[in-house]
């Protein structure tokens, strides 16, 4: 294997708490609590040897990373080593004081999410009443202190309808960026997968939604675009492939190649309590396992693809075929491709399993 | 014209890699030689006469050469994103 290069960005999943019950949350389905997450101290820790292993980027997510107390603290602790912050945030506990200290201790930029278009809908997805006009006044809050604003709607089977009006929102919110992402299928996700798998011809709707947008708006709003693999012939390049470019550290100290990748049972992680986060990331086994083209199982194994999607996602392998070392069943080539379809099949539930702790 | 990094932009030493990078939301980018010249001496007060006078002076060369060659690189870096008037 070739020297192991430094990590670009770093996930800070500073909490799991957050007001929001969102059926598609990132979060693992074993959320954890309050009492065993890391102290301001041990995150100011974790962003120093991130930015002297050659992090860039530091996203402070959660959960809703302003439920920590601290996260004023926090984020200057993010620019005193001299990481580029962004933050995560659903908004809903944002308010102008708070906006001021974030900005005074350095934020470089927001990301809000927003559920959907319509209030009644965003608040059924969401799982919480009120949020929308609390988003609302969070984008305003953002826009007057001078940051740039991007916003993040994840879309399925129950918001795609809206996506038009999704736009207008971001627009008319004063976004700079829009995120268009289709819903991930892992943990809170894919045990709600019936109720959020979209139809082929909804992609398609979405798809031909997007490109038009982008040139009506150009120059005055950026759309990213993230497709699903539940209709995808390639698998997405995960996280640039394992152990290249990113890493996520847990509430409690694990350090990860991906948020998802605790779904991946019987796998251990190091964690930033017990050793440092270089020695994490270039000499744990976790890290290892994954990482470049030797791991690989056929059809991977010297594909022309190979090291574009690098075999796709470990997680979602482990979640569809139950070994985290196959290759990606969003891939036309995998044996396993089929299971996708047979999942869009079987999609049409309307009933939600709503975020909690357990 | 007075050059300033738009929102959300910033320069930064990229140690671990020897290199400059210019920092956005969810992006980045690698500057070439000549603009990062120039944006090292963008700081939102020096207008675009005083970074092509003190960029003569480092380089020995004449303002008018100098002076295309900046004009040229801040309209890019505005076209960008990067800069703003």
């Amino acid at each position: 294997m070739s020297a192991i290069e430094p990590p670009l960005a770093l996930l800070a999943e500073l909490t799991h708490r957050c007001p929001l019950r969102c059926s598609y949350c990132s979060n693992p389905t074993e959320l954890t609590r309050a009492r065993e997450e890391l102290t301001t101290a041990e995150w100011a820790r974790v962003f120093r040897e991130a930015a002297a292993l050659g992090c860039l980027q530091l996203h402070l997510s959660g959960g809703e990373p302003t439920a920590r107390r601290d996260i004023v603290e926090i984020t200057a602790a993010a620019r005193e080593a001299g990481l580029y912050s962004n933050l995560i945030t659903s908004g809903v506990l944002l308010n102008a004081a708070l906006m001021a200290r974030l900005v005074k201790a350095g934020l470089d930029h927001v990301q809000l999410s927003v559920q959907d278009a319509d209030e009644a809908g965003a608040e059924r997805i969401g799982g919480m009443r009120g949020a929308q006009a609390k988003k609302r006044e969070a984008a305003a809050l953002v826009r007057a202190s001078g940051l740039p604003l991007t916003l993040n709607a994840v879309v399925h089977r129950q918001n795609l309808h809206n996506l038009s009006a999704l736009i207008d929102i971001a627009l008319d919110w004063g976004a700079q960026r829009l995120e268009v992402a289709h819903v991930q299928y892992y943990g809170w996700a894919l045990a709600n997968r019936d109720a959020l798998l979209p139809t082929r011809a909804q992609l398609d709707v979405a798809t031909r939604i997007v490109d038009e947008a982008r040139l009506k708006h150009r120059g005055r709003l950026v759309i990213d675009y993230v497709v699903p693999d539940y209709h995808a012939a390639r698998p997405k390049a995960c996280m640039g492939g394992w152990g290249r470019r990113f890493l996520a550290v847990s509430p409690a100290g694990e350090v990860l190649p991906c948020h998802a990748a605790k779904s991946i049972t019987g796998m251990v992680f190091p964690n930033i309590r017990d050793t440092s986060l270089e020695a994490a990331w270039t000499g744990s086994d976790a890290f290892n396992a994954f990482r470049g083209t030797d791991w690989m199982p056929k059809p991977c194994q010297g594909c022309e693809h190979a090291e574009r999607d690098w075999g796709g996602c470990r997680c979602q392998a482990f979640a569809l075929t139950g070994d985290a070392a196959k290759t990606d069943p969003a891939c036309a080539l995998s044996p396993d491709h089929g299971l996708l379809a047979a999942a869009v099949a079987e999609a049409g539930e309307t009933r939600f399993r709503y975020r909690e702790f357990s | 014209m007075t050059p300033k990094f738009a929102p959300g932009v910033r320069l930064h030493e990229d140690k671990a890699r020897a290199r400059w990078i210019v920092m956005a939301p969810e992006r980045m980018f690698i500057p070439d030689e000549t603009a990062l010249e120039v944006l090292r001496l963008v700081d939102g007060a020096r207008d675009e006469a005083a970074i092509v006078t003190l960029l003569a002076e480092k380089f020995a060369a004449p303002a008018e050469e100098i002076g295309a060659d900046v004009g040229e690189m801040l309209r890019d870096l505005i076209a960008k994103g990067a800069l703003r008037e």
